[in-house]
Parts: structure tokens; C-alpha cells; sequence
């Protein structure tokens, strides 16, 4: 189990949590976390479950792969921090993971 | 008014559960014809992943989303349906017990006995970038797809993109504009990659601009742009002059219409039941990604049973005074001559 930190645009904080295995899309999915749409189930292909990965934690997440920077084309304000939280496998080593969703997905 | 289309069956959506759905009733004799809003048949096999492979479909170890949409096609073809594409059901009138009257947004007209809503994740609609403001210059200065060249001809056009609908209008509208600007937010292109070198000849000639960032603000009065701000990756802002601008980020879908035919409707979902996947309103069935009720997993393979369940009830609907009799493929020779195997 993993305890993920979703911030809004607001600044507003909720906390869930995951088993391992799961994504960091399917936690915000399940416990209704606004801001993430995934409109695609989590096939890496809407770019509609864009985070912003906390800064502390960028280097434990990992960057996009090349068929994940290609969907984030679609996204918009992509930043050098951001990934498709369907692409972030949770694990003990991102116990305590905080990412930002953004304003709107589409 | 245009002439009425009668069908036994009418589809909205021609993704894979709509397609085989359409087998399934042709093997019970029942004419279906299809609207889907994207101008090709496939659905989010199609438009969204037509080259990632599925594994999942019964039989079949591994396909593409084309290959699957394809092999479908074949596989429905001796039925004869007919496709209305580009087009959206706007509006659903009950105009029997059941009949239903239903209008697309440009203006056909159908009357079915059956409606089949097999709309996946609702219409296709391009993505709208989260511009302030934007709404305001949409159908005057921005635009989401090229309907007519000649809109852009002598006119300073931003097109903002890197996938294939924005090189191939990058290309195909640089004889005809003033000047185009393409804006991506990396240097690294999806697009075709003959298309991305000819795009980088044509700014090597210092015929179109080729810039890195992302559209933050637009700038302009009464509908007419003249600018948008752009934030370049090394976070400078600045401007770039454009009355016309066209962003392509894909397609997002929407429930659009659905929500306005009097069916039930449960977090953008169709709630059906399990023994034939109708609605709440008789003769209106909810197949594939587009309905739910206890235990549904949004798998094609799901689909594909739900079709054929749909099927048997709506034989009863479109021929209330004959009895069905069920039978195999293999076995039967009735259904090998609708087959056209026989």
C-alpha cells in the first residue's frame, strides 16, 4: 500500500490510498479525485490523466517514455515535471507521492 | 424535410460493438444502418490507438485497432449495413410502441423500431486548449479542422501541433496563406517523418516559422484575433502575430445529445439490464463502453455479448409475430446462406 497526495488547482490537499501494482491514475479514478478524466481506461492514449509530479519527487517517478512524450502533446501547460498518471506504477518506494492535477484535462 | 430513412435497426456509433452488433441482428434478419460522428468506422479503435495491438479478443492473440475495425468490416459485410458518417444523432422522438424518429445534426431523418447506442465514451470532439478566453474567437479566428482551404487563404495562420493534422495543414496551407506559424511544445514531431522534413526545409528557406512553446494567452477584439502569447520552454514569454489560429489536440469525448432523449442516465453512463442491455425506455438498447450495470468492465469482448444478447430482444420488437428459433453458424444452413457461405 502506497499513500498518494493529490493537490488541486486550488491548492486543496486529498490523500489516498493504493495497493502496489496499481497506477497513480486508478487511485484519483477510484476515490473520485477531480482533475484527472482518464478517458481512455489507462492505455496511454488521451492524455487525459496529466499530473504535475511534486518536485522532491521527480527522480523517484522517472521521466515519460518516448510513447508517453508523444501523448503528452496532447495535454495542455505541459511542464518538465508532468507525466500521465496512468504511466506511474505505484510501489513502497513512492509511499507518500504528491502530484498536482491541473485546472481541466480538455 | 429530406426523405425519411427506415431501418429495422439504427447504431449510433460504428466502434466494434457496434459492428458486430450489426452481425448479430443481420443473423436474425433485422437492417441496421449506422451514425457515427467521426468521418471513418471504427470508433476509439480507430481514431484513438488504430496501430497499439489489443490482446484480448477471444481467438485472436493479437490485433491492431485497425486490424480488429477491418476484420470486422468483413465480417458484416454480407449484411449490407449503411454507414452515415461525419454525422451526429441530435434528437430521438418515440413515435411508436416502439418506433423512434431520429434526426442528425444535418438534418436526416431515420425511423427505426430499434435504437442500438453503442457510443463508447460519447462523440468525438477536438480538444479545446485551456486558453482564457478562447470561446470567444472559436468559428471566426480559431478553428479545429480545415473545412475549406480558402478560409485561410492570405492570412497569417497559427497552427499549433505535432502530430499529423498538424504538419499535413502546415504543408497543404503554406502556398495559400501569408505566413505560418507552427508552434509545437518540443522540437521532436509524431507527425509522418517525410512530412517533418519538409516542414523543416520550408522554415531552413525562411518561407514559415517554426516556434517551441505553448499558447498561454490570445490577444484581439470582436471575434478577430491578432496575437498569442507564448511561453517558450526556457519560460520567456513572448508574442507571436496570427489572425487566425489552428490548434490540433486530438479529440476528447463527450456525451453530447444522449443526455437529452429521456433515458436514464447514471455519472454519464446508460444504466441497462443484464438480460437484454436495454434502458429504462423499451426499444432503446445500450451496448459497449457506453453502459453500465453491476459487475461491467468496459472490454471490447463485453461488447461483443452484449450485441448479441441486444439481438434477441429486438427481434422480438422488429418482428413481434415471429418466433425465434436459435441457431449456430456452424451447424445451420439458414444462416451459412445469410452468410453467403452456403
Amino acid at each position: 500500500m502506497a499513500k498518494i497526495h493529490f493537490v488541486d488547482h486550488k491548492g486543496e490537499t486529498r490523500t489516498v490510498e493504493i495497493e502496489n501494482g496499481a497506477t497513480v491514475m486508478e487511485a484519483a479514478i477510484r476515490n473520485s479525485i477531480p482533475g484527472i478524466e482518464a478517458e481512455c481506461g489507462g492505455a496511454c492514449a488521451c492524455a487525459t490523466c496529466h499530473v504535475y509530479v511534486d518536485e522532491a519527487w521527480r527522480e523517484k517517478v522517472g521521466s515519460p517514455t518516448p510513447m508517453e512524450e508523444d501523448m503528452l502533446d496532447f495535454g495542455f501547460d505541459v511542464r518538465p515535471n508532468s507525466r500521465l498518471s496512468c504511466q506511474i506504477k505505484v510501489s513502497d518506494e513512492l509511499d507518500g507521492l504528491v502530484v498536482s492535477t491541473p485546472e481541466r484535462q480538455a | 424535410m429530406s426523405d425519411v430513412i427506415k431501418t429495422d435497426v439504427l447504431i449510433i456509433g460504428a466502434g466494434p460493438c457496434g459492428l458486430f452488433a450489426a452481425f448479430e441482428l443481420g443473423l436474425l434478419d433485422m437492417k441496421a444502418h449506422f451514425v457515427d460522428i467521426l468521418d471513418k468506422v471504427g470508433g476509439q479503435c480507430a481514431e484513438l490507438y488504430p496501430e497499439k495491438p489489443i490482446y484480448d479478443i477471444p481467438g485472436i492473440p493479437h490485433v491492431s485497432g485497425q486490424g480488429l475495425t477491418d476484420a470486422l468490416m468483413e465480417q458484416i459485410k454480407p449484411f449490407h449495413p449503411t454507414f452515415h458518417l461525419g454525422e451526429m444523432i441530435e434528437t430521438v422522438e418515440k413515435i411508436g410502441d416502439p418506433a423512434f424518429r431520429c434526426t442528425t445534426d444535418a438534418g436526416k431523418v431515420f425511423e427505426c423500431k430499434v435504437l442500438v447506442i453503442a457510443a463508447g465514451g460519447g462523440s468525438f470532439q477536438p480538444k479545446r486548449p485551456p486558453v482564457p478566453g478562447i470561446e470567444a474567437y472559436e468559428g471566426t479566428s480559431v478553428h479545429y479542422a480545415v473545412r475549406k482551404m480558402e478560409t485561410f487563404r492570405d492570412k497569417n495562420v497559427l497552427i499549433v501541433g505535432g502530430g499529423d493534422s498538424a504538419l499535413d495543414w502546415t504543408l497543404n496551407l503554406h502556398p495559400l496563406a501569408k505566413r505560418i506559424t507552427l508552434l509545437h511544445r518540443r522540437d521532436d514531431f509524431r507527425a509522418a517523418p517525410h512530412s517533418v522534413e519538409r516542414m523543416r526545409a520550408l522554415v531552413a528557406d525562411g518561407k514559415m516559422d517554426l516556434r517551441i512553446g505553448q499558447v498561454t494567452a490570445l490577444s484581439g477584439a470582436d471575434g478577430q484575433l491578432t496575437g498569442a502569447t507564448v511561453k517558450g520552454n526556457d519560460n520567456n514569454v513572448s508574442e507571436i502575430a496570427c489572425d487566425t489560429m489552428l490548434p490540433f489536440f486530438g479529440l476528447t469525448m463527450k456525451l453530447g445529445p444522449v443526455a437529452n432523449w429521456g433515458i436514464a442516465l447514471e455519472n454519464n453512463l446508460v444504466p441497462v439490464e443484464t438480460s437484454a442491455f436495454e434502458t429504462n425506455v423499451p426499444g432503446i438498447f445500450a451496448i459497449g463502453d457506453i453502459n453500465t450495470y453491476p459487475g461491467k468492465i468496459k472490454l471490447i469482448l463485453c461488447g461483443f455479448h452484449e450485441g448479441a444478447l441486444m439481438s434477441q430482444k429486438a427481434h422480438r420488437y422488429v418482428y413481434p409475430d415471429k418466433r425465434l428459433v436459435f441457431q449456430y453458424t456452424t451447424s445451420s444452413s439458414s444462416l451459412q446462406k445469410k452468410l453467403g457461405v452456403n
